[in-house]
């Protein structure tokens, strides 16, 4: 069982969160534009290394936030998490609004 | 269900060094690389093989898995390959001269409520339609065939009905890959284990060699079997898959008189459970919802399977867990496998069979053998294609299939 730490109410267990898979797969600016491969590559690959991975977290059982976290997929460590929104406003990478 | 199980022969196959070139090499040594390396050799006409193995010979998910086959798959092209391989689980033991302790004890996916109900119902049709066995159950018939199901009214998910596939069942993971691997060797394929694969080298787009810890082996044409690795294998190639890894967990009880005669599935409390031939209550659920490569699981994920196995089982309640091991499933966004030429001549890859992938061992060491031997899919594989994610051609069996993956 893991122990994730939310960045808006502390650590909590696994069970009050839900995955959303990597951070930082914009939705395409101008998804006309793509060719069928590229769309795809949007639609359907994504990053599966085995080791440190950024991903996108919600704390479903809690604030209901969105939130990313850096996770090592071998021992599956947190080794850092933080609010998806920044100081200037703008959405992170991931931001899970979109 | 206890009958003995048989001894195994001390010598299955050879431990040989492996040579400078083969005509193919396959990366792992599970069950779909055994299998391919056994039908290419038996049924395609291709000998000097050889199947590397960065551990011992199946000892990955192979050796994790709970065993349960059946091809009650909604889709044409899922209840196609799923019913050739269990049409060959039925011969292959006298093909291979093994007992594979396939036992064909039928397995009910059961239906818990009205949405449940029309999706089974719906697949039965489909699968009367491609000639698979499929049969629609009442809960009294669900009682029949497995009379310690609580099919009461009163739980908080009662039993609608179930699906019941008569010909599916389980077979013995270990006698499977031996069997394999005893006609692979005896036909004369090297299976080299203790050989990790760290490198793929091209010449203007076309596979050449591999790099191993053991040396570099030339090669033309290149399988890749690596199931729970098959991303970071496909890499060494440059090739970029739509996979995710997943941990996948199962447990097993102390051994028990036989109580329970077939295979009971729920994707809607998301148990399932089936009784080995030994007399173990083993179980499973689904994938942990993160990437993940540790070969372990969440506790969670247990103690909600066997939440639900008990109260589907009130006779269990009292059952100890003694194991309980995860192994590491590669998943497609459609959860159908990929068995497909590669954009680099001469690689194919087998992989993305996701939580699923024992039932499919024949089959996809079949049509995978077919195809790296003529250069072109076999009919059953052509709609596994990489091409599918870009054409839209998709074979969305997420739920369909009867288990939520
Ligand atoms: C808990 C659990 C329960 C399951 N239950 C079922 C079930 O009931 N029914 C069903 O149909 N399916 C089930 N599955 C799925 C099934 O186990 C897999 O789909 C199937 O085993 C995958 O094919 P394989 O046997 O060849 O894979 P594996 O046995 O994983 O073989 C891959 C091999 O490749 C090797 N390898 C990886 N990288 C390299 C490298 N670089 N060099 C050399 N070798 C390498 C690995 O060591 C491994 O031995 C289950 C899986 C799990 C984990
Ligand atoms: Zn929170």
């Amino acid at each position: 069982m893991l122990l994730i730490e939310c960045p808006h109410c502390g650590p909590r267990d696994e069970t009050e969160y839900h995955y959303g898979g990597q951070a930082g797969v914009p939705y395409p600016d101008d998804p006309s534009a793509l060719s069928d491969r590229e769309w795809a590559a949007y639609l359907f690959y994504r990053d599966n290394p085995a080791g440190a991975f950024t991903e996108r977290w919600m704390h479903a059982g809690g604030c209901r936030k969105w939130f990313e976290a850096v996770r090592d997929t071998r021992t599956y460590a947190f080794e850092s998490t933080r609010a998806a929104g920044r100081a200037d406003g703008e959405l992170g990478d991931g931001g899970g609004e979109r | 269900m206890t009958q003995d199980l048989p001894e195994h022969p001390e010598h299955l196959w050879r431990n040989p060094e492996p040579r400078s070139s083969y005509d193919v090499v396959i990366i792992g040594g599970g069950g779909h690389g055994l299998a391919t390396a056994y039908f290419l050799a038996a049924h395609y006409g291709i000998r000097n093989v050889a199947v590397l193995e960065r551990g011992w010979l199946a000892g990955g998910n192979m050796a994790r898995n709970t065993a349960i086959i059946r091809s009650n798959y909604l889709w044409d092209e899922s209840a196609a390959i799923y019913e050739h391989s269990l049409k060959l689980w039925e011969r292959l033991p006298v093909e291979l001269d093994y007992d594979l302790l396939f036992s064909q004890r039928g397995v009910l996916n059961l239906a818990h409520t009205p949405g449940d109900v029309r999706e089974a119902m719906r697949r039965v049709n489909a699968n009367a339609l491609n000639g698979v066995d499929a049969e629609w159950l009442t809960p009294s018939e669900v009682a029949e065939v497995c009379p310690i199901v609580n099919v009461s009214d009163n739980i908080r998910y009662p039993v609608m009905g179930a699906t019941f596939q008569p010909r599916a069942g389980i077979a013995k993971h270990d006698h499977v890959a031996w069997a394999f691997a005893r006609g692979a060797d005896r036909l004369g394929v090297d299976l080299i284990q203790g050989c990790e694969v760290t490198g793929v080298r091209t010449a203007g787009g076309r596979v050449t060699a591999v790099e191993t810890t053991r040396g570099t082996i030339h090669t033309g044409k290149l399988g890749l079997c690596a199931a729970g690795r098959s991303t970071q294998v496909a890499e060494l190639a440059g090739i970029r898959l739509p996979i995710q890894s997943h941990p996948l967990q199962a447990l097993a009880s102390e051994l028990f008189e036989p109580v329970h005669p077939t295979v009971v599935m729920s994707n809607h409390v998301h148990v399932y459970v089936s009784q080995a031939h030994k007399g173990e209550l083993v179980m499973g659920a689904g994938v942990d919802s993160y990437v993940g490569f540790g070969q372990r699981g969440g506790f969670h994920v247990i103690e909600r399977q066997l939440a639900a196995a008990v109260e589907l089982f009130p006779i269990f309640a009292r059952a100890h867990v003694l194991r309980t091991w995860g192994g590491i499933v590669d998943v497609t966004l459609d959860a159908s496998p990929i068995i497909s030429r590669t954009p680099v001549d001469g690689v194919f890859v087998n992989c993305g069979w996701g939580t699923g992938g024992f039932k499919g061992t024949p089959a996809a060491g079949d049509v995978f053998a077919h195809t790296i031997a003529h250069d072109e899919p076999h009919p059953l594989a052509a709609p596994f294609s990489l091409e599918r994610f870009e054409t839209g051609a998709l074979i969305d069996e997420h739920g369909a299939a009867a288990v939520a993956h």
